[in-house]
């Protein structure tokens, strides 16, 4: 009893990962490809979205920026939920027989990470000084070289953004499950298995898949980390 | 100065994301345990008497058939002195709760895990209380004919030999346990393969997904019952002796609320207890979901 709860589990957990045991690193697998998958779609449709949201002056802004930012706040479950009602077979969209797939993880994870993303890289563009794209454009710079040279100016942020919405996806438990179904070897991530195994009572497995959760986010952070100082070190010199 | 504020925004922005990070592992953190405390404890106040809580442990298959909506109320009538909160969980977890002595009374259903759990000294006694049955549940029109079976376990043989797809709990549970059981009867020592798929959910949740898939698993009768108008599968196979879920009550060796344990073990199988199981379907099934038989 005491602390040995978390020692002996460690243990077991650090073995397991050690040993290659197959289910852990399948498990692992699923998550970075569904996750990954899904932060990509997000990055592809909510970037552009994003720089536009913050670059143009519209009517209706004011609502856009509310629209997103409660989207931020917006609770995977909800999510997973109106996706699996939505998914079902006796869904609108049923015909399709996707729900418990890949597919539909992904799916509720674009849903979740889009709006983040939306939100970060509109907030990091707009703070690019608007002089600056004034001169390109008084320069002879197109549209197109405009919208490129204000992504750059506003790199670390649109990073911000992409990492804000893959952490937030990866380590989400709800949705996933809903949509997913937590399928062995199909469905399986890394969250829904860390509740499953803790409910069979298997802490260890439980813990080596929590320290690999725990290290992917530190990576991500560590990433973002290095742009943000690199950026500060690139306009220091200027 | 638009610059400065340029760099001000992504700091701001970084610090934002560092948070909402922190916040997501910590929101994980406690949305793990998924385990439903305290729903059912009731809201009855008696202020002349003083209330303690008893931790009961039990299965997630036991919580989805909904008798504790009506046995939580009953009991805490009999004893106004208990409040008795519900962690439905797996018969795995359940156990290590006891074993971690986190529960003070365990009802659960995969008897020869209870038996050994007694035997280790982490329970004081096992007790019968009621049992229902598992039924095999598949799609309309039964492609795999696992319903002309003259036992269960050759019922699941024929799913597995016809081409049907079995969804498996996959999580140690009781209704696992019994269809693994089931497996080796049959002579499938373990069973796998693209049509067996493991889901490591609950009984509802499984039922849902072969549902959805147009599958085949084995659930116990109750939850099936209750979850029959968001389903689109039917029973297959049932009645068969291989079929029988025997539930036991056993409390905790030196649980934190032993006196509330041993008043629900005591109250559960006395006639008074026993009756609200008998009763408890009747009205919506037409049928008892559960047949008590404490000694």
């Amino acid at each position: 009893m005491g602390w040995s709860i978390y020692t002996d589990a460690l243990t077991e957990g650090i073995e397991l990962l050690a040993s290659g045991a197959v289910d852990v690193w399948v498990i692992i697998r699923v998550s970075m490809a569904v996750s990954g998958t899904a932060a990509l779609i997000a990055l592809g449709v909510g970037v552009p979205l994003g720089v536009w949201r913050g670059i143009r002056r519209f009517a209706g802004r004011r609502i856009g920026l509310l629209v997103a930012n409660t989207g931020m706040g917006l609770p995977p479950v909800a999510v997973g939920l109106i996706v699996a009602m939505g998914l079902s077979r006796r869904g609108p969209f049923g015909e399709l027989s996707m729900l418990y797939t890949r597919d539909a993880m992904v799916v509720a994870q674009v849903l979740i990470a889009l709006p983040l993303v939306v939100a970060f890289t509109a907030a990091s563009v707009a703070a690019v000084p608007r002089q600056l794209r004034l001169q390109a454009r008084a320069l002879g710079a197109s549209r197109f070289h405009e919208v490129l040279l204000v992504l750059k100016e506003a790199r670390v942020g649109v990073a911000a953004a992409v990492a804000a919405g893959f952490g937030a996806i990866i380590s989400e438990v709800g949705a996933v499950q809903m949509v997913g179904g937590n399928i062995a070897g199909d469905t399986r991530v890394m969250t829904t298995a860390i509740v499953q195994f803790t409910r069979m009572g298997r802490y260890g497995q439980a813990l080596s898949l929590a320290m690999m959760l725990l290290g992917m986010i530190a990576i991500v952070n560590a990433v973002l980390v290095i742009g943000q100082t690199s950026a500060e070190r690139y306009e220091g010199h200027r | 100065m638009g610059r400065v504020r340029f760099t001000l925004v992504s700091k701001l922005s970084i610090l934002l994301l560092v948070v909402l990070m922190a916040v997501v592992l910590l929101g994980c953190s406690d949305a793990t345990m998924e385990a439903d405390v305290g729903s059912e404890a009731p809201e009855i106040e008696s202020p002349e008497v003083e209330q303690t809580e008893i931790i009961l442990a039990s299965t997630t298959s036991t919580q989805d058939s909904g008798l504790f909506d009506v046995l939580i109320p009953a009991f805490h009538e009999a004893y106004p002195e208990y409040i008795a909160k519900v962690v439905a969980v797996g018969t795995g977890e359940a156990l290590t709760m006891g074993e971690n002595k986190d529960a003070d009374v365990l009802l659960v259903h995969a008897k020869s895990s209870e038996g050994e759990f007694v035997a280790d000294g982490f329970g004081i006694e096992r007790k019968d209380v009621m049992y229902n049955d598992f039924v095999v549940v598949g799609p309309d029109g039964d492609s795999a004919e696992a319903g002309s079976a003259a036992t269960a376990a050759e019922a699941l043989k024929a799913i597995m030999d016809n081409g049907g797809t079995f969804y498996s709990r996959g999580d140690d549970s009781g209704t696992n346990k019994k269809e693994l059981f089931l497996w080796a009867t049959a002579g499938v020592e373990t069973p796998e393969g693209d049509w067996y798929l493991a889901t490591g959910q609950g009984m509802g949740d499984t039922l849902k997904i072969a549902s959805e898939k147009q599958g085949y698993t084995l659930t116990d009768r109750a939850t099936f019952l209750n979850l029959l108008d968001a389903l689109d599968i039917g029973v297959v196979y049932e009645g068969s002796d291989d079929l029988f879920n025997q539930y036991g009550v056993i409390v905790v060796t030196d649980a934190t609320n032993m006196e509330g344990a041993q008043a629900f073990s005591d109250w559960i199988t006395s006639a008074e207890g026993q009756a609200v199981i008998v009763d408890y379907g009747v009205d919506t099934f037409g049928e008892p979901l559960f047949v008590p038989n404490a000694k």
